[in-house]
């Protein structure tokens, strides 16, 4: 059993001294949660890689760092410019360290139909209304993150989409870690989202960090998308090079409804991102896409399972990620088609470019089928650069690390391309240029 | 000075010996065919002229305007004065043609110490160079190559020297696969280009692509070496002939 469990439990100290403090700590329900979740970490330890979930993962550098809880409150007068994606005017909601800070949010810009409020705020004023959004972390040792979250969640965005109501400019939420001198700080978002019935709207987020040091962001996200409604979902990781990230999204979706979700993670020293997908309605819609850009020797997974529970739904997947120097990636993707999801459609694809003979690749497809009229299929590609393409842009004149760069940009502009809105695909390609001439330039440097 | 000098180059590709022993010798303002038959080392020669590796050059040089080309990357031969149209075009998934070609001008462009075109005037360039070999903005907006019919990613090649302008010219079999018609359009945009400060090396099996670009000579290229040089009426000798001649010569 030991080795199913790393036993520096660290992250969980202090939760006696922490609890009184936290928002809700009067709330009955809450308070069997935040006990139900402790428990549940302290039992169980932080996963180790005999947990198949985690099987390409390995925490141990998370658990030694001895994060614990934020306290006090981390100094940040203004967001920085150009850290966050470039969305125009979009409403602005900035988390710090887990904390929604209103004097750097932009909250009176939302669009009507749209309502945004901290989730500290609600569990004091009101935490009826959620007893039944905040849902407990999945049991065993699967769920321990969010176990961990479950007993510390403090603050995060509260979003509901009026039912019907149809909005272009996007909600950003921006989450900033700012490590604090002498502190290893952790936080544990929690994000509710409730796009309703016929609502067509967009949620981009920014994770971004100050600084070089080290802080561990545990956050976890429940979507809800209603019937026939459209909730696009897209994010930014892109953290100094010592964060750990590490995020869940829970997404329940409905009859006619489209979840279409695109992660870019490009920053950090370990990132992972997990979606449960759960299609509950018939005639449905889950896209999950991404990419990743890994150097150094940063640590990347890109876990998914969509559950088709009813019929006539699809799914589809297409990650496409470049990993240089002595990077790491993992991709699992696991789909369940139930017995009752006759005639799904299920698509998976997981393209990976290793830019260096240290750089390393887990992929994992899986399938679960229980019904027999399916579509589904998965493939997942692991290589390098093309030599004949490579030599024939060099016979046009264009010189090496030039022509490098126009391949990997054009291998990853098919992952982009995979956002349906114009002015997130630019905003996540600007991010991709960005990644791609910083490299230009450490290598410029390093053969000069 | 001739404009490319190769003398005694022998080649090998892990360790088989490709080419044994070319001696060729081109001037500025001449046009060479060389012919010879499936697997003579005709590409081969092509690689190596552009530089692509994973040939072992165990004898001999080439020298570009004097200089030793074997020196160079693929891409400073190019800037050098260098082009090798393909005789299997490469396809390069998410590239535009238009960013590939405006690329590869402006490094050539920034070589020769001259400023870059900006996306206004190289459309206006490219458009001009694409017009007459019958390419519309449309293919220009294409991914390099991808998905073009074999005619199209030959007469793209040819927009690519038209482009890029060319000292040297290596076309390697860029009639194969042409119908008439495109052939007569590739045959004049080379044509186009010849000047006497230039020089084209013409690969073909055809001896109908050589009444179009007329060579002042014809090089048979047999089992790594050249076996035979004469004047364009070599070209209809072997036409009627073949090459069978020249693997009896080389059996005695
Ligand atoms: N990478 C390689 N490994 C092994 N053999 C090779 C390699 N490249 C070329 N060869 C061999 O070298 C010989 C010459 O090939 P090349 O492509 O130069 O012929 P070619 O004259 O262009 O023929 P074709 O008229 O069919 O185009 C062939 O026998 C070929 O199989
Ligand atoms: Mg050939």
């Amino acid at each position: 059993m030991a080795k199913e469990m790393i036993k520096d439990l660290s992250l969980a100290a202090g939760f006696e001294e922490a609890a009184p403090r936290l928002p809700g700590s009067d709330v009955a329900w809450l308070d069997a949660l935040r006990a139900q979740g402790i428990a549940a970490f302290r039992s169980n330890g932080l996963p180790t890689r005999r947990v198949e979930a985690w099987r390409y993962t390995n925490l141990n550098a998370l658990a030694k760092a001895g994060f614990a809880p934020v306290r006090g409150d981390a100094e940040l007068d203004a967001v920085p410019d150009g850290a966050a994606l470039a969305l125009g005017d979009a409403c602005r909601i900035v988390l710090v360290n887990g904390r929604l800070r209103h004097d750097l949010s932009s909250l009176d810009q939302l669009p009507d139909g749209i309502a945004a409020v901290g989730l500290a705020e609600l569990l004091r004023r009101s935490p009826a209304d959620l007893e039944d959004l905040i849902a407990p972390a999945p049991e065993g040792r699967d769920g321990v993150l969010a176990a961990l979250n479950d007993a510390f969640m403090e603050d995060g965005l509260v979003l509901q989409i009026e039912a019907g109501v149809s909005v272009d400019t996007p909600i950003h939420l921006v989450s900033i870690g700012v490590p604090v001198a002498g502190q290893a700080v952790a936080f544990h978002p929690r994000n509710l989202i409730v796009a309703g019935a016929g609502s067509r709207s967009t949620l981009v987020e920014s994770h971004i960090g100050l600084g070089e040091g080290s802080y561990f962001s545990n956050g976890l996200t429940d979507v809800t998308v209603g019937k026939g409604a459209t909730l696009t979902h897209a994010k930014l990781q892109d953290e100094g090079a010592a964060a750990f990230h590490v995020a869940l999204v829970r997404a329940r979706i409905a009859d006619e409804a489209v979840y279409d979700s695109f992660v870019l993670h490009r920053g950090g020293e370990l990132a992972r991102h997990e979606t449960h997908a759960s299609i509950e309605g018939s005639g449905a819609e889950c896209r999950l896409n991404g990419a990743y850009l890994g150097t150094g020797r940063q640590h990347i997974d890109n876990t998914t399972v969509i559950d088709h529970m009813a019929p006539g739904s699809q799914s589809s997947e297409v990650f496409k990620g470049v990993l240089a120097g002595h990077a790491r990636g993992v991709f699992q993707g696991r789909i369940v088609v139930h017995r009752d999801a006759q005639q799904t459609n299920g698509h998976q694809l997981n393209k990976t470019l290793l830019l260096s003979r240290d750089a390393e690749m887990d992929t994992k497809p899986e399938l679960e089928i229980y019904a027999d009229d399916v579509k589904c299929s998965h493939g997942a590609t692991v290589g390098e650069l093309s030599e004949m393409e490579l030599f024939y842009l060099r016979t046009r004149g264009i010189d090496e690390a030039t022509a490098r760069d126009m391949l990997v940009s054009a291998f990853l502009s098919e992952a982009v391309s995979e956002l349906r809105d114009e002015t997130l695909v630019s905003a996540f390609a600007e991010r991709i240029a960005g990644w791609v001439e910083a490299r230009h330039e450490d290598r410029t440097e390093k053969a000069a | 000075m001739a404009l490319l000098e190769i003398r005694n180059l022998h080649v090998t590709v892990e360790d088989k010996p490709i080419l044994k022993g070319i001696d060729l010798s081109i001037d500025k303002g001449e046009v060479h065919a060389i012919m010879g038959p499936n697997g003579a080392g005709k590409s081969t020669l092509s690689y190596i002229i552009a530089g692509r590796d994973g040939y072992e050059v165990t004898d001999g040089q080439i020298l570009f305007d004097g200089k030793d080309m074997l020196e160079l990357e693929p891409d400073e031969r190019a800037r050098a004065g260098l082009f090798l149209a393909f005789q299997y075009p490469v396809e390069i998934p998410g590239v535009t043609n238009t960013t590939f070609l405006k690329t590869a001008l402006n490094s050539l462009r920034k070589g020769r110490g001259e400023g870059e075109l900006d996306a206004m005037q190289f459309l206006k360039f490219v458009r001009e160079k694409a017009r007459p070999l019958g390419i519309g903005d449309e293919m220009l907006k294409r991914a390099v190559n991808v998905g073009y019919s074999g005619g199209e990613k030959k007469r793209n090649e040819i927009l690519q020297m038209a482009v890029l302008e060319p000292v040297l010219a290596v076309l390697d079999e860029t009639d194969s696969g042409l119908d008439i018609d495109a052939l007569k359009i590739v045959a004049d945009g080379v044509n186009a280009l010849r000047s006497p400060d230039n020089a084209t090396l013409v690969i073909t099996h055809y001896q109908r692509l050589l009444d179009y670009i007329v060579p002042d000579r014809v090089h048979v290229l047999a089992d790594g070496r050249i076996v035979k040089s004469g004047g364009k009426d070599l070209a209809l000798e072997l036409e009627a002939k073949g090459y069978a001649q020249f693997s009896s010569a080389e059996a005695a």
